[in-house]
């Protein structure tokens, strides 16, 4: 799960990392308040789960708390890239005279946590890799060992840090950083730009911040921080009754049970000529009510024009998938085409109840492949 | 022979009590698995069908002489059920639970890394090597005894491919999902590793999906480290990037990890990849006519 910037330099803040003074707001009146509050010129910034805000014109300076209203109202409501801006962060301004760039993240090829700190920052940090990697500094820390002091100076000393307090403060930042990645249970902890202020003073003028979502139920404080509003409405839903969804582009509805199998009916329904609607994994479970709660998510997105089921029962009772979609269609009066092609355990049992209710609109196919032709020659129409 | 699981396995069950547990563990059971204990602390004493629990891993070892263990607790006592059977001996784990977050996952890692001890999964379907044992999840009556080996990072998607071959008539010798997570106990090249030794195991196939790169690294073992012939399947072509399909592992970011970029690795080094998972069938039949 991805946080705000807001809701990283939260984290940061409390776990010692040093951030500006900053307010979050959704109102430009709020806005100008923050301004007032904070004193001197200030930074709003866009809140966005997603990169280039500040090339999208999400990041703009303002003098006067007047000026930081007016800022606010242009930014809220900005689309970036597909996220409407709901939030701005009122940051108090900071003098830059330089920009590094610190991370840990999740290394899944080493399967050990990777620290990359440069003192190129400020930039695309893929680009500081491909054009001068030896700037880059990279260490690995083992997870059961943890992260050692060495470790930090390590960071700074290859890097080239040369003051002295800055070398200290850089270090000790790290350190917390790691602290924050193992205390939060994060995949990702990155400050770029971490700058240095003209005074000699090191602080994180920026958070990217993602926590595992598996780790969520034993950090309720983190879980709290998910916000309902930035995802779309489809997948919210989808949340909200259990179903993992995956909105995309097409008109073929497509559902299956299990990521991979899934994936794989997506890739088919392509590869036959059709566009998958959505990625909707029933999971391994997959009782009848399952498939009523997903039937109701997939049906909800108007493009829909077929509806692909693909199932292979381990777990998974191929009946129990068939009652729900007898239930489905009996509660919600579904019109669509619906395409089932069942396998593996109880399916005997699930094509029977299917072929016995002899709904019209269900229609039956025996293999991957021709369910996907099926499901794809009904959406046509 | 077979691979990780076979007719010497003693299984003991961490969360036989449970009601999956007790599904999957008797399933397994009536494949023929010797199910030898239960774990569940605090109903040792207990019987499951006439499977002994014990309250410890350790009890149940000393008295069963069980010498691989499934994981069926809920994700947060799963690290812990995979450390307790680690300590008490067991050398194979099989863990089936999902949802166990990543940084336990990245502690086990390291821990099982300084010992010889193998883990399988967590988030996978298990092991299955037809008509010997069955650890897990994965419906036996798909599979036929053979000799094609099967390693995937899905379970379903397993059952798929398993019943095309079956529908060529094909069989396997052992099928390893080993789990759709970040972080896995066992890797595409560990299992690859077991079928280039296993002298059952005459053709391999590979079932990949996006994230990470162990697909990639897969292919630069099987390039120099195998003389079995591999077919590989990858899921995810059409997925759209940044967006998690699922399984926790099957998110791409930036270029890394994406179907193609697999596809091409693989290809790259003259392992052929199915398009779909009907193809990927047909392929080993290709592979096994040839060798006939």
């Amino acid at each position: 799960m991805d946080l705000y910037e807001f809701q990283g330099k939260e984290l940061f803040r409390r776990y010692g990392i040093p951030v500006s003074d900053g307010r979050v707001v959704t109102s430009a009146a709020d806005a100008r308040a923050a301004a007032d509050e904070l004193g001197g010129p200030v930074v709003v910034k866009a809140q966005v789960l997603i990169g280039g805000r500040g090339k999208a014109g999400g990041i703009k300076l303002a003098e006067t708390p007047a000026d930081a209203e007016a800022r606010a109202g242009e930014i809220l409501g900005m689309d970036i890239r597909g996220h409407t801006v709901r939030k701005v962060l009122i940051e108090r301004a900071s003098d830059i005279e330089r920009e590094y760039y610190l991370s840990l993240t999740f290394d899944r090829s080493a399967k050990k946590p990777l620290f990359m700190f440069t003192t190129q920052g400020g930039v695309d940090i893929e680009e500081v890799a491909a054009t001068s990697p030896e700037a880059l500094v990279r260490l690995h820390v083992d997870p059961l060992e943890g992260c050692h002091p060495w470790h930090a100076r390590r960071l700074v000393y290859e890097a080239g840090v040369e003051d002295p307090s800055e070398q200290k403060q850089i270090a000790a930042i790290a350190s917390k950083l790691y602290d924050a990645f193992v205390g939060c249970e994060a995949m990702l902890c990155e400050v770029n730009p971490l700058i240095v202020t003209p005074e000699g003073e090191v602080r994180a003028l920026d958070s990217k911040f993602s926590v595992d979502e598996n780790a969520l139920f034993r950090h309720p404080e983190l879980a709290e921080m998910r916000d309902v509003d930035a995802a779309d409405p489809l997948e919210a839903l989808a949340r909200e009754k259990g179903v993992t969804y995956v909105k995309l582009d097409g008109d073929v509805g497509v559902l299956g049970n299990g990521a991979g199998l899934t994936m794989a009916t997506v890739d088919v329904v392509t590869f036959v000529g059709g566009r998958p609607a959505d990625f909707c994994d029933l999971g391994g479970g997959g009782d009848a009510q399952g498939v009523v709660d997903a039937l109701e998510v997939i049906t909800r997105d108007p493009q829909v024009r077929s509806i692909y089921f693909n199932i292979f029962g381990g777990i998974t009772r191929c009946d129990e998938v068939a009652k729900g979609i007898l239930q489905a269609l009996e509660r919600m009066g579904i019109e669509h085409p619906i395409v089932v092609r069942l396998d593996g355990t109880n399916a005997e049992e699930g094509r029977r109840l299917l072929r016995e209710a002899g709904a019209g609109n269900v229609h039956a196919e025996a293999t991957m492949l021709d369910g996907a032709r099926r499901a794809v020659e009904l959406a046509a129409g | 022979m077979a691979i990780l699981v076979d007719t010497d396995t003693r299984l003991l069950v961490q969360g036989l009590t449970g009601s999956e547990g007790r599904f999957h563990g008797l399933r397994n059971r009536s494949h023929g698995t010797q199910v030898v204990a239960g774990v569940t602390p605090g109903k040792g004493g207990q019987d499951v069908e006439g499977i002994p629990v014990f309250d410890t891993v350790g009890a149940a070892v000393e008295q069963t002489d069980a010498n691989t263990a499934m994981v069926f607790v809920p994700a947060p006592f799963a690290a812990d059920a995979i450390y307790e059977s680690l300590d008490a001996g067991v050398g194979t784990v099989i863990c089936i639970t999902e949802g166990v977050p990543a940084h336990e996952m990245l502690r086990i890692h390291a821990f099982i890394e300084r010992r010889d001890v193998t883990l399988i999964g967590p988030n996978c379907p298990g092991a299955l090597s037809p008509g010997k044992a069955n650890v897990g999840i994965i419906p036996a009556e798909i599979f036929r005894e053979g000799s094609v080996g099967l390693v995937s990072r899905s379970g379903t998607l397993t059952y798929q491919i398993g019943h095309e071959l079956a529908q060529l008539g094909l069989g396997n010798s052992t099928i390893v999902g080993i789990g759709g997570d970040p972080i896995v106990g066992s890797s595409f090249i560990d299992v690859l590793a077991r079928f280039e030794a296993d002298p059952e195991t005459e053709q391999v196939v590979m079932v990949g999906e996006i994230g990470g790169d162990e697909e990639e690294k897969a292919a630069a073992f099987i390039e120099s480290e195998m003389t079995k012939p591999v077919v590989a399947y990858i899921a995810g072509f059409t997925a759209p990037p940044g967006k998690t399909m699922g399984h926790a592992g099957a998110i791409i970011s930036g270029s890394a990890g994406t179907a193609q970029a697999k596809k091409d690795a693989l290809e790259a080094r003259g392992i052929r990849v199915g398009t779909t998972p009907t193809e990927t069938a047909e392929l080993v039949a290709e592979l096994v006519a040839a060798s006939a």
